[in-house]
């Protein structure tokens, strides 16, 4: 609650701030940054969405820099942080290398496509639309449900093709699970739906992935919340190229972001026991509605 | 029937195995970098306290207002403070690409012909991505 204080607070000094920018030392903002980035990495752990879909619409919507770096910022925080944890989810076999590559390989495809439209669009319209996609994902976020272990009776022609299936060790439980896809076509085209949307808005997409592999394809929850951080960091690097080479990548932006969500993950993690996850989830719902009517009402020019 | 081990285990170790470097190197690489960027302690192209001038600006229009490369031409000006953080950020972002060469022969020889496919086509995407044949801004 203090956090959402905090941005409420960012959010009605901003324009000041903004006006005053140039006149404050150049560390000021840097300093901010990390501290609503660490702010971030904690919420995020704790809300189970990462630290990407959370970061572009509050240091785009409160912070003077421009929505181009601030995506830029977006995407390689995400991207980090999903390298980080890659390699314990695949050594505890949290996380499907077979489950992630098709499907990472059609959200890579379209996160480059997404990219380019994204930083093609007039700024009013990319905000208007990051507005319009935060405040649906918080709505997804609402009303979605989760299925530990979903049923699936069959695997489908092309999940079986690719072998999509195998035994997840549950740790918590200490028992083996088989498990298969279906719809697999249809998570296809969701996953390139996914990557143009990252692309574009700069968006972690674990708030995507995770519901269409568990409840679309039968995924078990903690399998896909595992393979979901290793697509998206397939999805990410591509789009991520794109930035970088429009030089939209600025150090300044781009490090203590960085540095602040993944401390601030690590200590999200080590509260993940004590902190009331109701609280916590209403709370990021209630930042993303927030942070998705400041970036609408920006990009149509009422609040700006 | 529960399977046995999947046979795309010693593609995923190593996977793994060289994420897990390749990230840490990644972000050793960024922190030093940002560290002698933000202490002055090598120069950058565009001075810290003008930058926050024209970070309000559209990409397009901040690099021809503070004269930035666009591209791979940042290598140009890797001697430069703000440009130094590049070969951290390039680091990472190429992690993925190497992950995906490690594991292209092990997927050939364990023949998974469909899977050894994805890679290369993975590759492919990365590379041209990576190439900046994808629509970098020049």
């Amino acid at each position: 609650m203090r956090f959402l204080a905090f941005v409420f607070a960012l959010a009605l000094a901003e324009p000041a701030f903004a006006a005053e920018a140039t006149a404050l030392p150049w560390w000021i903002w840097p300093a901010m940054l990390f501290a609503a980035s660490f702010a971030i990495g904690i919420v995020g752990v704790l809300a189970g969405v990462g630290g990407g879909v959370l970061f572009v619409p509050i240091v785009g919507g409160f912070f003077p820099f421009h929505l181009d770096f601030v995506r830029a910022a977006g995407l390689l925080l995400a991207l980090c942080g999903a390298l980080s944890a890659g390699p314990r989810l695949l050594r505890s076999g949290l996380a499907s290398l077979r489950l992630a590559m098709p499907l990472a390989l059609a959200g890579s495809i379209t996160s480059i496509a997404g990219a380019l439209i994204g930083l093609a669009l007039p700024t009013h319209i990319a905000q208007t639309a990051l507005g319009a996609t935060i405040l649906a994902i918080a709505v997804l976020m609402l009303r979605a449900g989760r299925s530990e272990f979903p049923q699936v009776l069959a695997p489908d022609r092309v999940g079986a093709a690719f072998g999509l299936g195998g035994v997840f060790h549950d740790p918590a439980s200490r028992r083996d699970f088989e498990w298969r896809t279906h719809r697999t076509v249809p998570g296809i085209f969701v996953f390139a739906g996914i990557g143009l949307l990252a692309g574009m808005f700069g968006l972690g997409a674990g708030w995507a992935n995770v519901p269409a592999l568990n409840l679309l394809m039968g995924v078990p929850l903690k399998l896909a919340v595992g393979t979901s951080g290793l697509i998206l960091s397939v999805v990410d690097t591509s789009a991520a190229w794109v930035y970088i080479h429009h030089g939209a990548v600025l150090p300044v932006l781009v490090a203590p972001s960085i540095a602040g969500v993944m401390l601030g993950a690590k200590v999200g993690a080590r509260l993940l026991r004590i902190a009331p996850a109701r609280t916590v989830r209403k709370t990021v719902i209630a930042l993303l509605f927030l942070a998705g009517v400041r970036a609408l009402l920006k990009g149509l020019g009422i609040w700006n | 029937m529960i399977e046995p081990k999947d046979p795309l285990a010693a593609a995923e170790s190593a996977y793994a195995r060289w994420l897990d470097w390749g990230t840490r190197i990644g972000l050793i690489l960024l922190i030093a970098s940002f560290s002698a960027y933000a202490f002055e302690i090598v120069a950058p192209h565009v001075p810290l306290q003008e930058l926050s001038r024209s970070w309000t600006l559209p990409v397009d229009e901040y690099r021809v207002a503070v004269g930035a490369p666009a591209g791979w031409g940042w290598l140009e000006l890797a001697a430069r403070g703000d440009y130094l953080n590049y070969f951290g950020i390039v680091f990472l972002a190429l992690v993925t690409a190497l992950c995906y060469l490690r594991v292209l022969p092990l997927l050939f020889a364990g023949r998974e012909r469909i899977y050894a496919v994805l890679a290369m086509l993975e590759i492919v995407v990365l590379a041209v991505a990576i190439v900046g044949l994808a629509g970098g801004a020049h």
